[in-house]
């Protein structure tokens, strides 16, 4: 024992109440909020710099006609003017909600498949042993590869469109959770084992929840992997029967030889995966993190 | 040995339940680099209903192996162990949930041990109150400083309501006034509670400030080597003459348990 000359006596209660509650107030840190100036020049201010230079550049390579030829380069007017005419057309939410909702519903059913699968091999040792290898090998397969034998397998239909999205992204997902639950301190499972979380509770009231900042990450690249796999299925398996996507818009461009086109679908697939990214994934993760405290203000 | 003040209550059941737990002839060994390696050897050790003891030792005698036992997370190689229900735990390091606010982590262990929705709330504010934290409920793990984080680690165990709770060196990590402070707010606690308590500490003011009884345990493997029976009335203070005297005798008595090794 180090100390001892520090602590005043404290010999009735009512000292010691006092002396806590002094120990508490001195020990708790204040929260502080960033002002909105803050945020704007330190989060705000930077991509939008950088967004305005690249077009600001491509334009400059336009006018002063470093690339003279529209059907190699459109200027970001054409781009706009196409984009302008798909929407005064009505079009354009079109295109954007037929991919988006075959993304999303591809994911929801992906996360319904890849977490009891995730679950298992990370609790599991046998399954872990036979089928871990494989999942992880998976994640490196582009799931262009997937294309061809879903086409063959299922025709030119939706239900390939969601085979290829479903092999994309429930390797993600599923490893996500396995790397979220092999992070878990072991004295959380301790601590809810001597609580009597054990089998079943143990796995919903401990594990999940402990396993929940891995289970995020993993379903934020999940669904950068449906998005992406999607897209490949779009441009490779464009069938006018299927209603025109991102994917099929992109294809519809190149066949007509029309770049302004190609470029606005280029454009849009990649809005729309930042997206759904900054509004749904991004604000995920971050109140996860932040409500355990892990998120440490720089 | 034991004090007994605490046993007058016992006969009114049917079957009087003398001991909060019963750790009879408990040996413990793990396979090591050279075979199988004793880590605890015949520990005989009883804990009466309501009585406070602290198991003292240096580093390697199996403090924490013997409290693992006693909590059910492993099983002794041989001997026998019994408890009255399950025993609570607390940890060196707080082991709340960071998912859950503090008063959540409270009424997990309130519904775990079944105790209906409309009235976790409640004993949850009230188990808060008993470790001065009043209001405390709704913040996060990482708001709240190291003492109060084993306060709250304290109700979350007192909410399962064992009649034993078991304590791995729980005030470790903390500084000397914060721990000082929650020294006073365990005996007053235990007291009020009557909760038995087997304590584990390579301390020893700690263990002499706190018990009624300190067992000491030599190191590799872990064996009773001696007892002794504190009489000093509670409250004590940590800088009493008289728990500095028991402390002295008794840190003479480890320091001769730690020189053995170095004689081979």
């Amino acid at each position: 024992m180090a100390s001892t000359d520090t602590a005043t006596p404290a010999k009735d209660t009512g000292d010691l109440a006092g002396l806590e509650a002094g120990l508490d107030a001195l020990e708790t840190r204040q929260k502080v909020r960033t002002p909105f100036r803050q945020t704007f020049t330190e989060k705000i201010l930077p991509p939008t710099v950088a967004v305005l230079l690249v077009l600001a550049v491509w334009q400059a390579l336009v006018s002063f006609k470093i690339v003279d030829d529209p059907t190699k380069l459109p200027s970001p007017s054409d781009v706009w003017n196409v984009v302008r005419d798909a929407w005064l057309q009505g079009d354009l939410l079109g295109y954007i909600w037929t991919s988006v909702s075959r993304g999303l519903s591809g994911f929801l059913l992906a996360l319904l498949i890849g977490t009891p699968l995730g679950l298992l091999v990370a609790r599991v040792k046998v399954v872990r042993a036979a089928i871990g290898p494989i999942l992880s090998g998976l994640q490196s397969l582009p799931s262009v590869a997937w294309v061809p034998p879903a086409v063959i397998w299922l025709g030119l239909n939706n239900s390939m469109m969601y085979a290829v999205i479903l092999l994309g992204a429930v390797p993600s997902i599923a490893n996500g959770l396995v790397s979220g639950v092999d992070q878990i301190s072991p004295l959380f499972l301790r601590a809810g084992r001597t609580l009597g979380a054990t089998g079943l509770k143990g796995t919903w009231h401990i594990v999940l929840p402990a396993a929940l900042p891995g289970y995020v990450a993993g379903l934020k690249q999940g669904w950068a992997f449906s998005w992406r796999s999607l897209m490949a299925a779009e441009i490779i398996a464009s069938f006018p029967d299927l209603g025109v996507g991102l994917g099929q818009l992109l294809e519809n461009g190149r066949n007509a030889s029309d770049m302004a086109m190609v470029f606005e679908a280029i454009l849009l697939i990649l809005i729309v995966g930042i997206a759904i990214d900054l509004l749904v994934f991004s604000p995920l993760e971050r109140w996860v993190l932040r409500s355990r405290g892990l998120l440490v203000k720089s | 040995m034991a004090t007994t003040t605490t046993l007058a209550k016992a006969d009114e059941g049917v079957e009087p339940v003398a001991h909060a737990a019963r750790i009879e002839h408990v040996s413990k060994s793990f396979a090591g680099p050279a075979g199988q390696q004793l880590v605890l050897d015949d520990i005989t050790l009883d804990v009466a209903p309501g009585e406070f003891v602290t198991l003292l030792g240096a580093s390697g005698c199996g403090k924490s192996t013997l409290l693992n036992l006693v909590a059910g997370l492993d099983e002794p190689t041989s001997g026998d162990i019994t408890t009255d229900g399950r025993p609570a735990l607390m940890f060196q390091e707080h082991a709340l949930f960071p998912w859950l606010t503090a008063g959540k982590n409270i009424e997990l262990a309130l519904k775990l041990r079944g105790v209906p929705k409309a009235e976790r709330r409640e004993k949850a504010e009230e188990l808060l109150g008993l470790v001065r934290l009043k209001g405390a409920h709704g913040k996060r793990v990482h708001e709240l400083s190291g003492g109060m984080r084993q306060r709250v680690a304290l109700a979350r165990a007192l909410a399962q309501e064992s009649k034993l709770l078991l304590m791995d060196e729980p005030f470790a990590a903390l500084d000397a006034i914060t721990r000082d402070v929650l020294h006073d707010e365990l005996t007053r606690i235990w007291r009020e509670t009557q909760v038995s308590v087997l304590f584990v500490t390579h301390n020893v003011r700690e263990a002499v400030r706190l018990a009624e009884r300190v067992v000491l345990l030599s190191s590799r493997p872990g064996r009773v080597a001696r007892e002794w029976t504190v009489g000093i009335p509670q409250p004590r203070r940590i800088e009493d003459t008289a728990v500095a005297e028991l402390s002295v005798e008794i840190t003479e008595e480890l320091r001769g348990e730690i020189r053995r090794h170095g004689q081979h």
